[in-house]
């Protein structure tokens, strides 16, 4: 029998039993949906934090001051100096694979404006601050060179303090406010970023120059941290390697002594936020695989009643002349054509499922193609695995007998 | 005359469990075009057995069977699939019509096995084969829509879709009433007149004397085989039956 013919034949097999088969394919349907809404959770809540440290800088590496012993006894990592302006202009004139590089210097205290006060952090930087940080500034400007290193008394402001400070909305740039005392003129608003991935919220800043921080606020020589950004994220290893080198001579550290620094990039961050992400991927996947895999059982449970309910055409059909991969044939259509429809009915409702479960909790979703098509490929292979028994038992009766059984 | 069935010596044993059963044992048996063989015998006597190995849905155990000038006593389960469907047509006692399929593609079934027929030319065949079997206005109708008569025509016109060198019956007329049984003979009588050769298994000495031969099995073996004399003609019985009124 030809493919078109044996086509035709498993359709009308399928359509002679219609409540059946729409209950058969329901378990494939459900599997199917499942899975890619599952795995559509699982990507979404990857591509939010990919997303999240991106808005952070996917490019961005930082050095920190690190432990280290003074005669004999461990220091705590925070009360660490090692780090001062000198190493950032080492950093920016040796480093060929950091494009933009800025000293990192930060004091909590209490913002005031009239009679609105509120506690946030005030960062200083220098020119490069807010491109490293993916800061984008909606009203005002940036702070210019002359300001980062005169010590001037400006500051940007985020929307959070913004808001807290003047009230929701209001564009503050030009007005005064008072940080531990001194006056800052707010030059500029920064653009607002929302919730971190460890919820922290990012625009409750003050970014002011760094010799101002450094000076004004904190009276100290070293700063707090290096930030910095490589060429490019897959450039963020070189990088890594490049700062360590040039801070290990600065610091003037022997071969066999540690580092009194620690250099990260947000590329290890990610990478590490986004396995765990992964693994809620899988194990998502894995009990919505569960689904597919009884739906496929549900397939080869009705394909062998099928034969049995069918025992007389069979033999009716090896009669007439219709040779054992004939038969072969034709059940393991049925059952491919079952699955495969109920994959395509489940990748509809799974699409559809995933937008509702968006809307109903605006978790972040995200639907992959390369899951559609996946679960097309498997519904394919399950057809063919669970209706290979079935239909190897149909072929393998004896016409006399077939014919004869009641 | 050309001999379409030419089987010599043919024996067949079962084996079930430690017991061997002989179903027949040492068999000649030829059947020339045009003939019209009723096979009769009690259930046990081999009739079935012969039927089937006649049939190519088994296969003797010793002897030469040869079909249209084919030997095809050592063939393949496939090859004897291919034979089947070009040289045999099959008509059963209970009909064996796929339900909720139409007599149209009922009938086009043999067809669909062969790949040398396309779907147009098997549409055409089908509906021939319809038509000389008198069902012309009922092609679309599925089997539950036909009387058991009708469902008969319907099996036997998928007989004669694939220009078979022999028709088998199988007690093609055990679940019908006397009046439609002679219908159906007649009908058998009308192929056989246009040169179809025909093998018709029954225990009806009234349905067996329709025929030209009568071969009675009897443990194994043939013990009667004879011309029959005082052939009925079904279509003059049918016009002698009285009319039953419902």
């Amino acid at each position: 029998m030809n493919i078109g013919n044996l086509l035709k034949v498993a359709l009308n097999a399928l359509k002679r039993n219609k409540m059946r088969s729409l209950l058969t394919m329901l378990g494939i349907i459900i599997g199917v949906a499942s899975v890619i809404t599952m795995l559509a959770i699982g990507q979404g809540s990857k591509k939010s934090i990919q997303d999240q440290i991106a808005s952070m800088g996917s490019n961005m590496l930082f050095v920190m001051p690190s432990s280290m012993r003074t005669g004999g006894v461990q220091q705590g990592s925070a009360s660490s100096q090692s780090l001062t302006v000198n190493d950032v202009s080492a950093i920016k004139t040796e480093c060929d694979a950091v494009i933009a590089v800025s000293p990192e210097v930060r004091s909590s205290g209490q913002a005031v404006y009239g009679n609105s006060n509120w506690p946030t952090t005030i960062y200083g930087g220098n020119v490069d601050y807010l491109e490293i940080k993916s800061w984008k500034v909606v009203s005002g400007r940036n702070l210019s060179d002359n300001e980062a290193k005169g010590s001037a008394k400006v500051c940007l402001i985020g929307r959070t303090v913004a808001d807290e400070l003047f009230g929701e909305g209001i564009d503050p740039t030009g007005e005064t406010i008072r940080f531990k005392n001194i006056p800052f003129k707010i030059i500029g608003v920064l653009e607002e970023k929302g919730q971190n991935s460890f919820g922290q919220d990012q625009d409750d800043v003050l970014i002011a120059p760094y010799t101002t921080v450094q000076k004004r606020i904190l009276a100290q020589t070293h700063i707090q941290s290096i930030q910095m950004s490589a060429r490019s994220a897959e450039e963020s290893a070189l990088a890594m390697e490049q700062v360590e080198e040039v801070l290990r001579r600065t610091h003037k550290l022997r071969e066999n002594e540690d580092n009194d620094f620690q250099v990260r990039s947000q590329e290890e961050l990610s990478t590490t936020m986004t396995s765990v992400t992964d693994i809620l991927t899988i194990l998502l996947g894995a009990i919505a695989g569960i689904s597919l895999l009884v739906g496929g059982i549900g397939i080869m449970n009705i394909m062998y009643v099928s034969v049995t309910e069918r025992t007389r055409e069979i033999g009716l059909r090896m009669s007439l002349g219709g040779k054992s991969m004939d038969i072969l044939l034709q059940f393991l259509i049925e059952s491919i054509m079952l699955s495969v429809f109920g994959g395509i009915v489940g990748i509809m409702l799974g699409f559809a499922a995933s937008q509702i479960v968006e809307a109903l909790t605006s978790w972040p979703i995200s639907v992959m193609w390369s899951s559609a098509i996946l679960a097309f490929v498997v519904c394919t292979v399950i057809g063919i695995f669970f209706g290979w028994y079935p239909a190897r038992r149909a072929a393998e009766l004896d016409p006399i007998d077939a014919l004869r059984y009641e | 005359m050309k001999a379409i069935i030419d089987i010599s010596s043919l024996k067949k044993d079962y084996y079930v469990g430690e017991v061997t059963v002989h179903a027949l044992r040492g068999v000649d048996l030829k059947i020339n075009q045009g003939e019209f063989v009723a096979i009769m015998g009690a259930s046990g006597s081999g009739k079935s057995t012969m039927l089937n190995i006649i049939g190519c849905l088994d296969r003797p155990t010793e002897g030469t069977y040869i079909l249209d000038g084919v030997n095809v006593a050592g063939m393949s389960r496939n090859e004897r699939a291919a034979i089947r469907n070009l040289k045999i047509g099959f008509v059963f006692q209970s009909y064996n019509l796929l339900s909720r399929t139409s007599a149209l593609e009922n009938v086009e079934l043999p067809l669909m096995y062969n790949s040398a027929v396309k779907a147009k030319e098997r549409r055409e065949r089908a509906v021939a084969a319809l038509e000389a079997v008198g069902l012309a206005d009922r092609m679309g109708h599925m089997p539950n829509q036909l009387s058991g008569g009708q469902q008969q025509r319907v099996a036997i016109a998928r007989s004669l879709v694939n220009d078979p060198v022999v028709i088998l019956a199988d007690e093609a007329t055990g679940n019908l009433d006397s009046r439609t049984s002679y219908e159906i003979m007649s009908l058998f009588q009308d192929l056989n007149s246009k040169g179809k050769t025909i093998v018709f298994v029954t225990h009806e000495p009234d349905i067996a004397r329709c025929m030209t031969r009568s071969v009675v099995f009897r443990d194994g073996h043939i013990i009667r085989e004879e011309e029959i004399r005082n052939r009925i003609v079904a279509g003059e019985v049918l016009e002698a039956l009285p009319v039953e009124e419902d």
